[in-house]
C-alpha cells in the first residue's frame, strides 16, 4: 500500500444528546439521541493540541481518507490530501472527520429510525442548519476529550462549517482553512437547489418522503438533482475540454432521444451513480441547510458577524469556480480583515471550476501544509 | 514571477532591503504591498520584531510567502486598499512596485491614509546609465538584469527622482527622507541623486492626511 496512505480505516460511532440532553436546534426544535459516525487518523499528542477538524461537503461522509478494506475501490473523499507527508500530515497531526446531522452516512437523518415511532423519521426529521452540523462536532470534539483545535478545514458546504465554527467557538479553533465558500448562500445558489429538491419533490416515489417502507426510493428525482448539481462543480471550460460536443456510441446525429452526447451520458451515470449511495431525503435537508446559510444571519454585516473571531485564517478560492465565487472569499477576506484577524488568500488558478477544491491538489497541499506548520509553530505544537 | 523579482535583484544581495529595515522602528506594524515572496517582511519580523502583512498580486509570490509563515491577501493594489483602516500601520512600504501600478496615485493616496509613514522605493529612470542608453542608441533603456523589453515589462510607469520629489511637492506629500542606492558597488550618493541613483527610497509622512482627502 501506498507510504502516504493512512491505509485501513474504520468508522467509528457514538451516540451523544441522549435525552433528556437533547440538542436544541436553531429551528427551535429539540433532537437526541444523535448517533454520530467519524474516523480519525494520525496520533493525538500528550497535550491533545494537535487535532484538525476537516468538515465535508454535501454530498461527502466521514470517510476522508484511506481505505475501509484492502479490496476497497475507493479512498475517502480527501485522500489526496490527508495522510503521512501529505497537505494535512498524519504524521504530526490528528485528523477527525464526521458526517454532518441530516446525512445518510452514518449520522442521524432523515433515514435514521426515530425512537418514538420506530420507524425511519422521513419528513418529521427537524431542518438543520450548519451552525447545528457544528453544535453537533463541537459535542463530538468533547466526548473525544479534545479542548481545542489546531484547525478547521473544509470546502464548500465544508467550508460554511469552518467559518461557523471560527465564530462559534473562538476559544476552540486556532485557525480556520474555507475553501472554495461563500458567507452566505446566494441567490443563484438557493436557486440550483431548489430545482434539485423540487425534482426529489416532483417523484412520484418520493411519496411525502416517506419512501422507506418501499424498496422502491424516488432514484430519478434524485439523479435529476445530482445532474442540476453536478453541473454547477464544473466550468464552461473543463466541460468543453473532456467532452466537448463529441457524441458517445454513434458516430453521426440520431434524431432521437436517446442519450448521444457524452456530456449528457456523463451526467446520466453520474446522477445514476449517486442515487446508489445517497438519500433523497438527505439531498433535501443538507441543500435546505446550505441555503439557510448566512453568517450576517441577525448581525449588520459580515465585519460584525466575525467580530471576536480569533482563529489565523487561510482562505483559498478558485478562479473559475462559478457555484462560490472568488470574489465571495474576498468579502470574507475583506471582513476578517476589518476585524484585524490575521488573514491571508490565495485565489488557485483552475480551469476545473467548483470541482477544483477537490482537484488541485499540489497547490493546496503546499499552502496548507506550510500554513499549518506556521500555525502549529506559533502555538507552540511539536 | 512576483514584482518584487520583476525588479531585476534575484541573487544579489538586497540593499533597498537593508535600507528598509534599517528605517523600520523595532515592533512596528508593517504593511508590504507587493511582497513578492515575502523575503522583506520576514526579514522585518525577524530583525525587527515587526508585526507584518502582505499583499501579493501573484500566486507564486502569495505561496512563497506563505510558506515562510507569513500572512499574505493575493490582491490587486491598483484595487486600492479599502479593507484597511486608517493609521492602522506604523508603516506601509511600496517597494519596487510603484512602476508597475496602474493607478499610482490612487495607492500612494491609500498608503497615506492607511499608514502612519510611507516608504516608496523605485528604480530611477534619471540614472545616468539609462539615459546613455536612451541617448546613444536611440532605444528604451531594457532591464540590465532581466531582459524585459518595452513591450512585456510590468513596469508602466516610468519616473525619475525629480519626477517623484515634484510629485510630492504638488500633492502636499511631507518627504522624511531619500535614500539613495546606485551602482553596483550600493553605496549611498547625496551629490546628483537623480544623475547617479539607480534607486531612490523615499519616506513619505501619512499624518494629517485623513481618510475621504484625495490627493487630485
Amino acid at each position: 500500500m501506498d507510504e502516504r496512505s493512512v491505509g485501513i480505516v474504520q468508522t467509528q460511532y457514538v451516540r451523544l444528546f441522549e435525552p433528556p440532553n437533547e440538542l436544541r436546534l436553531d429551528s427551535g426544535e429539540k433532537l437526541g439521541p444523535i448517533t454520530v459516525a467519524y474516523e480519525t487518523y494520525g496520533e493525538l499528542n500528550a497535550d491533545r493540541s494537535n487535532a484538525i477538524m476537516l468538515c465535508h461537503a454535501l454530498s461527502g461522509d466521514a470517510h476522508a481518507a484511506g481505505r475501509h478494506s484492502p479490496d476497497d475501490a475507493k479512498p475517502g473523499w480527501w485522500d489526496d490530501m490527508v495522510g503521512p507527508g501529505k497537505g494535512f500530515d498524519t504524521s504530526r497531526y490528528f485528523v477527525i472527520c464526521a458526517n454532518v446531522i441530516g446525512g445518510c452516512m452514518g449520522t442521524t437523518g432523515p433515514s435514521s429510525i426515530n425512537p418514538r415511532t420506530g420507524r425511519p423519521y422521513g419528513l418529521a426529521f427537524p431542518v438543520v442548519t450548519v451552525a447545528d452540523m457544528v453544535r453537533v462536532h463541537r459535542e463530538l470534539l468533547r466526548h473525544l476529550g479534545i479542548e481545542s483545535l489546531l484547525s478547521v478545514s473544509g470546502g464548500s458546504m465544508g467550508g460554511m462549517q469552518v467559518l461557523q465554527w471560527a465564530v462559534d467557538y473562538p476559544d476552540v479553533v486556532r485557525s480556520a482553512i474555507p475553501i472554495a465558500t461563500a458567507a452566505q448562500q446566494s441567490a443563484q445558489g438557493i436557486a440550483f437547489d431548489v430545482v434539485g429538491r423540487r425534482a426529489i419533490m416532483s417523484d412520484p416515489k418520493w411519496r411525502g418522503g416517506n419512501y422507506y417502507a418501499f424498496n422502491d426510493p424516488p432514484v430519478d428525482g434524485l439523479a435529476l438533482a445530482r445532474m442540476v448539481g453536478h453541473i454547477t462543480y464544473l466550468s464552461e471550460l473543463s466541460m468543453r475540454r473532456k467532452f466537448g460536443r463529441r457524441l458517445q456510441d454513434r458516430e453521426r446525429y440520431g434524431y432521437d432521444f436517446a442519450t448521444e452526447f457524452q456530456v449528457e451520458s456523463y451526467l446520466y451515470y453520474q446522477g445514476d451513480k449517486f442515487t446508489e449511495r445517497f438519500d433523497a431525503n438527505t439531498y433535501l435537508y443538507i441543500t435546505k441547510a446550505i441555503d439557510y446559510f448566512d453568517l450576517t444571519n441577525g448581525k449588520a454585516s459580515l465585519v460584525e458577524a466575525f467580530r471576536g473571531v480569533r482563529a489565523k485564517f487561510l482562505v483559498i478560492a478558485f478562479s473559475s469556480d462559478w457555484l462560490y465565487l472568488p470574489s465571495q472569499s474576498r468579502e470574507i477576506v475583506s471582513a476578517l480583515k476589518a476585524n484585524d484577524v490575521d488573514v491571508s488568500y490565495c485565489e488557485i488558478e483552475s480551469d476545473y471550476g467548483h470541482d477544483a477544491f477537490l482537484l488541485e491538489v499540489e497547490e493546496q497541499e503546499s499552502l496548507i501544509r506550510n500554513f499549518l506548520a506556521a500555525v502549529a509553530r506559533e502555538s507552540g505544537v511539536t | 514571477m512576483s514584482v518584487a523579482e520583476s525588479t531585476g535583484q534575484v541573487g544579489v544581495r538586497r540593499l533597498d532591503y537593508d535600507v528598509i529595515v534599517g528605517l523600520v522602528e523595532p515592533g512596528s506594524r508593517v504593511l508590504d504591498l507587493g511582497c513578492g515572496d515575502g523575503l522583506l517582511l520576514s526579514r522585518l519580523i525577524a530583525e525587527k520584531g515587526a508585526r507584518g502583512a502582505g499583499v501579493e498580486i501573484s500566486q507564486a509570490g502569495v505561496q512563497a510567502a506563505i510558506a515562510r509563515g507569513l500572512s499574505v491577501v493575493q490582491g490587486d493594489l491598483d484595487q486600492g486598499l479599502a479593507d484597511y483602516q486608517d493609521k492602522s500601520f506604523d508603516w506601509v512600504i511600496l517597494n519596487q512596485t510603484l512602476q508597475s501600478l496602474l493607478k499610482p496615485v490612487l495607492v500612494l493616496d491609500e498608503m497615506l491614509r492607511v499608514g502612519r509613514r510611507a516608504i516608496v522605493g523605485f528604480p530611477n529612470c534619471g540614472y545616468w546609465q539609462a539615459r546613455l542608453q536612451l541617448l546613444l542608441t536611440g532605444r528604451m533603456p531594457s532591464d540590465r538584469n532581466l531582459s524585459y523589453r518595452w513591450y512585456d515589462t510590468p513596469a508602466t510607469r516610468l519616473l525619475t527622482i525629480k519626477d517623484f520629489r515634484a510629485f510630492c511637492a504638488e500633492h502636499g506629500i511631507a518627504i522624511l527622507r531619500e535614500v539613495y542606492l546606485g551602482g553596483q558597488m550600493g553605496e549611498r550618493r547625496h551629490l546628483l541623486p537623480n544623475l547617479r541613483a539607480e534607486t531612490g527610497i523615499f519616506v513619505l509622512a501619512g499624518d494629517g492626511r485623513p481618510s475621504g482627502r484625495r490627493l487630485e
